[in-house]
């Protein structure tokens, strides 16, 4: 039986870039930074209170998945905004939303009340998108 | 109205406390006076302690000795002595520093740096064992298949 998701991908532009937006915007921990030679690094962060729980910034590099024609493809609809990767949850989102804008996240839909919850929607430094939420009650 | 103000309720309050927070965040090396960080909050020291605790779940006091023990995690992690990482994170006596990073991780600092140097040269030596298997087949990192 599955027990548990151990291992979630997000695929980057950058991922120097993608690490100072989620280590040093976003609060991540990093789990494992491993250079593999060739230019090629496996990079997964934790959110702060899920520790197991890697997300894997995989950069869009020929190879792998991708050949040189869907990497491009795929690095255009990532710029784009065509994906949205998930739910991240806080506390207080009113704090979080003001602390993740002054360091500069472009956020696409300020905190607002739901009938869910609050929610916000922002953006990675690649075009990624997710939803901040934090749950009513 | 502005229209910060009809999105939602106590704007101002939000962004005076966060802007202390992210005051603590680059200036936790530094000599910090709270009395100063709710200073520039422009709240009165009691009104400033309780509104931070309601937002961050702790006080500025114990979230600015939070933020210099990850700061050492880090510095340490990067192999920098434990002497100096002291210093680095803005404490000024070693006992203190080594109190506090055992009370608030349950190890010392030089254990700690020994856990992470050892865990650098694994994952050095054998990458592998620190990936999933299938994104490494994919990649052509198993040299030895």
């Amino acid at each position: 039986m599955i027990s548990k998701l151990s291992h979630v991908s997000i695929y980057v532009l950058n991922q120097d870039s993608a690490y100072d937006f989620y280590v040093n915007k976003l609060g991540f921990k990093v789990h494992t930074d491993a250079p593999m030679g060739e230019g090629m690094r496996w990079l997964t962060v934790c959110p702060p209170d899920q520790p197991d729980l890697e997300i894997t910034l995989m950069p869009i590099t020929e190879g792998m998945m991708f050949t040189k024609e869907t990497a491009e493809q795929m690095r255009k609809l990532v710029k784009n905004g065509t994906f949205g990767f998930g739910v991240f949850e806080c506390k207080d989102i009113y704090a979080t939303y003001e602390e993740l804008k002054a360091k500069g996240v472009e956020f696409s839909k300020p905190p607002k009340q739901e009938f869910y919850g609050i929610e916000a929607l922002f953006k990675d430094d690649s075009g990624n998108w997710f939803s901040l939420g934090q749950k009513a009650g | 109205m502005p229209e910060d103000l009809k999105t939602y309720p106590r704007i101002y309050l939000y962004r005076r406390v966060v802007q202390a927070k992210l005051f603590i965040d680059s200036h936790y090396a530094a000599d910090i006076d709270l009395n100063n960080v709710s200073g520039e909050a422009h709240l009165s020291k009691f009104h400033f302690i309780r509104q931070f605790k309601k937002i961050y779940g702790e006080t500025p006091h114990q979230y600015l000795k939070r933020v210099r023990i990850e700061k050492a995690q880090l510095l340490l992690t990067s192999g920098i002595p434990v002497s100096e990482t002291c210093y680095l994170v803005g404490f000024e006596s070693l006992s203190s520093f080594s109190g506090l990073f055992k009370r608030l991780t349950g190890i010392t600092p030089s254990e700690y740096m020994r856990q992470q140097q050892k865990l650098k040269s694994q994952i050095r030596s054998q990458p592998l064992q620190f990936i999933p298997g299938c994104f490494a087949k994919k990649k052509g990192w198993y040299t030895d298949h």
